[in-house]
């Protein structure tokens, strides 16, 4: 038999160095594909040509201004959606709770949306109107949650009916205003045409600081899905660490939704596929969810782009076409008892 | 010492503890038996600080509950509760947790604390399950872990509600001699237990709830004297001596 160091310390920090090694690996050859593919193709020896200064400046300013913002987008709106539905999850005690579902990102969409009424454009204020319409539906969520001590399920349900009243509000601000109305088309749909850095910058800062707060967090973040109880008497003080956590995870698809748009099924599909390999532990489902959700959205983003070239299809669109027959096969799994 | 005084708690408005006074002896096994309802579940929590008190205080070595952080307080008292959920976790991780009151900056388990984790799993003999899902294992395997957990937080008092739910008659016994060798080390036990003759058997001091107060309390012998028994369930308790100690059965 295995003596327990060799399981505790050596076998499984071995596993997670060659999951986190496999995930970075992974994610770094998506986004050189990115970036390869396009109207003009690059090879990969181009690409690293370019970025050190040679080849036409055409072709740089494609690289520096088109496809690296693109590439940059999609890997952190990916990683952002991915971690936020695996904490949704654990924080709220189901599996298919996640920022499309429950209405975060329709509450980050809102936001957006009415930031866009008010004639505000700027990168911060869009991020920052983002993440405040995420915020409030995670405790709209966590309030109606926690005061009716609804089940699960109703939970969800709840989420689902918050869902569809961020979406008429939003609805009827692009109808009364038209303007707002086209600005956010490409926004409802998600996204990363007309992504620039001056809309991903800051949310790129935000999300890269809410990442690393919950991957320090992970040992708190299983400690409170022991429930609450358990995590009392270990010494946690819960309710503070759910607000904690349902805040990254608001910030986390805020950030992402105001610059990606509404893109649907990451956090929810992500986050299950991770788990069937790394198990539940946070510190394992975490950054792999990370890497994973990065790659996936990188993924269908060249796919979008070369599907109908020299059309491009919004990943959004992309994204939901494979999500929602992936979404169907959960049910019916999770119906068999399967999952 | 637990000095429980004069305490007054429930959930909301609706009072279940009306003025609980107990003394919980260091180093002694205390039992609190009672029926479905009684408050026994609820006393364990008051205790614990996870429900406010309405009236008077709880002192755990002189020191008012309330003067602990809740870190410090999980220093003090490890809990085993009644209920618990089957997290996604394999048993060693669960264990481990039980050091989550010790765990520091960069928030993560030393070394130290995988050996008294991996200790406490020895203790209870579940090794072999370490990288077993919880929800792979049976009830009573289940239960094992949450009491390596309990031991693993290293606390001078353990509390446990109904610690030998899930429990097969081997395991029942193996827990009795547990506790005994926990007690012996100088841990300060308090159970919830409804199987009276093992709370007869394994107890220095038996406290008898009825209508959130303290009814009775004392050795076990001065319990089965009393006959607080027959008043809470209707039922007699009788014993024979035999030689491998006292043996008791319902009449």
């Amino acid at each position: 038999m295995k003596s327990w160091k060799t399981f505790c310390m050596q076998s499984k920090r071995v596993r997670i160095l060659w999951m986190v090694c496999g995930g970075i690996l992974l994610c770094l050859l998506i986004g050189l594909l990115s970036l390869c593919l396009g109207t003009i193709y690059f090879s990969p020896a181009k690409v690293i040509r370019l970025f050190l200064g040679a080849g036409e400046r055409i072709e740089r300013s494609i690289l520096l201004y088109a496809r690296l913002p693109r590439t940059l987008a999609a890997l952190f709106s990916g990683a952002a959606l991915a971690v936020s539905g695996a904490v949704l999850q654990t924080v709220l005690g189901n599996r298919l709770a996640s920022p499309g579902i429950i209405g975060v990102n329709a509450g980050a969409g809102l936001g957006v949306t009415l930031c866009l009424a008010a004639g505000t454009f700027s990168g911060l204020a869009i991020s920052c109107a983002a993440f405040l319409g995420s915020l409030i539906t995670v405790f709209l969520i966590f309030l109606f949650s926690y005061r009716t001590g609804a089940k699960k399920t109703t939970v969800i349900l709840g989420g689902v009916a918050l869902n569809s009243i961020w979406n008429a509000i939003a609805e009827s601000v692009t109808v009364l205003d038209p303007e707002v109305g086209a600005l956010s088309i490409d926004f409802r749909v998600g996204g990363f045409s007309a992504v620039s850095y001056a809309r991903l910058l800051p949310a790129m800062l935000l999300i890269s600081l809410a990442l690393a707060a919950i991957f320090t967090l992970c040992n708190e973040l299983d400690v409170v899905a022991l429930g609450e109880e358990t995590a009392l008497s270990l010494g946690m003080a819960v309710k503070k660490y759910r607000l904690i956590f349902l805040a990254l995870a608001a910030l986390l698809s805020g950030a992402a939704v105001s610059f990606a748009g509404l893109l649907g099924f990451v956090g929810l599909i992500v986050p299950h596929f991770v788990r069937r390999f790394s198990g539940n532990e946070s510190r394992r489902l975490l950054p792999l969810s990370a890497f994973f959700g990065a790659g996936f959205v990188t993924f269908c983003d060249a796919i979008s782009r070369l599907l109908f070239a020299p059309y491009e299809l919004p990943v959004g669109i992309l994204m939901s076409v494979i999500g929602g027959p992936v979404f169907f096969l959960m049910l019916i799994k999770s119906r068999r008892g399967m999952d | 010492m637990i000095e429980i005084d004069n305490v007054f708690a429930g959930y909301g408005k609706y009072e279940v503890l009306h003025g609980v006074n107990l003394l919980v002896p260091t180093g002694k096994i205390t039992t609190l038996i009672g029926a479905n309802g009684s408050g026994k579940s609820t006393l364990l929590k008051a205790l614990l600080h996870f429900l406010p008190l309405t009236g008077g205080e709880i002192r755990v070595g002189g020191v008012s509950i309330n003067k602990f952080s809740r870190t410090d307080l999980a220093k003090k008292i490890a809990y085993l509760p009644q209920s618990k959920t089957v997290p996604d976790i394999t048993a060693q991780r669960l264990v481990l947790h039980g050091r989550f009151p010790y765990l520091n900056y960069p928030r993560k388990y030393r070394r130290e604390d995988i050996a008294i984790a991996r200790e406490a799993m020895e203790q209870m003999e579940i090794l072999e399950f370490s990288d077993r899902l919880m929800a792979e294992l049976s009830g009573g395997i289940r239960q094992k872990v949450y009491i390596a957990m309990a031991l693993a937080q290293q606390a001078e008092i353990i509390v446990m509600d109904e610690p030998t739910t899930y429990l097969d008659i081997g395991q029942q016994v193996k827990f009795s001699k547990l506790v005994h060798q926990l007690s012996e080390k100088g841990k300060t036990l308090l159970l919830v237990l409804h199987d009276l003759p093992l709370a007869l058997r394994l107890s220095d001091q038996i406290a008898a709830i009825c209508d959130g107060k303290i009814s009775a309390a004392g050795t076990p012998a001065q319990i089965l004297e009393s006959g607080i028994i027959q008043k809470l369930y209707g039922v007699t308790v009788r014993f024979v001596e035999l030689a491998s100690g006292i043996q008791y059965f319902y009449d």
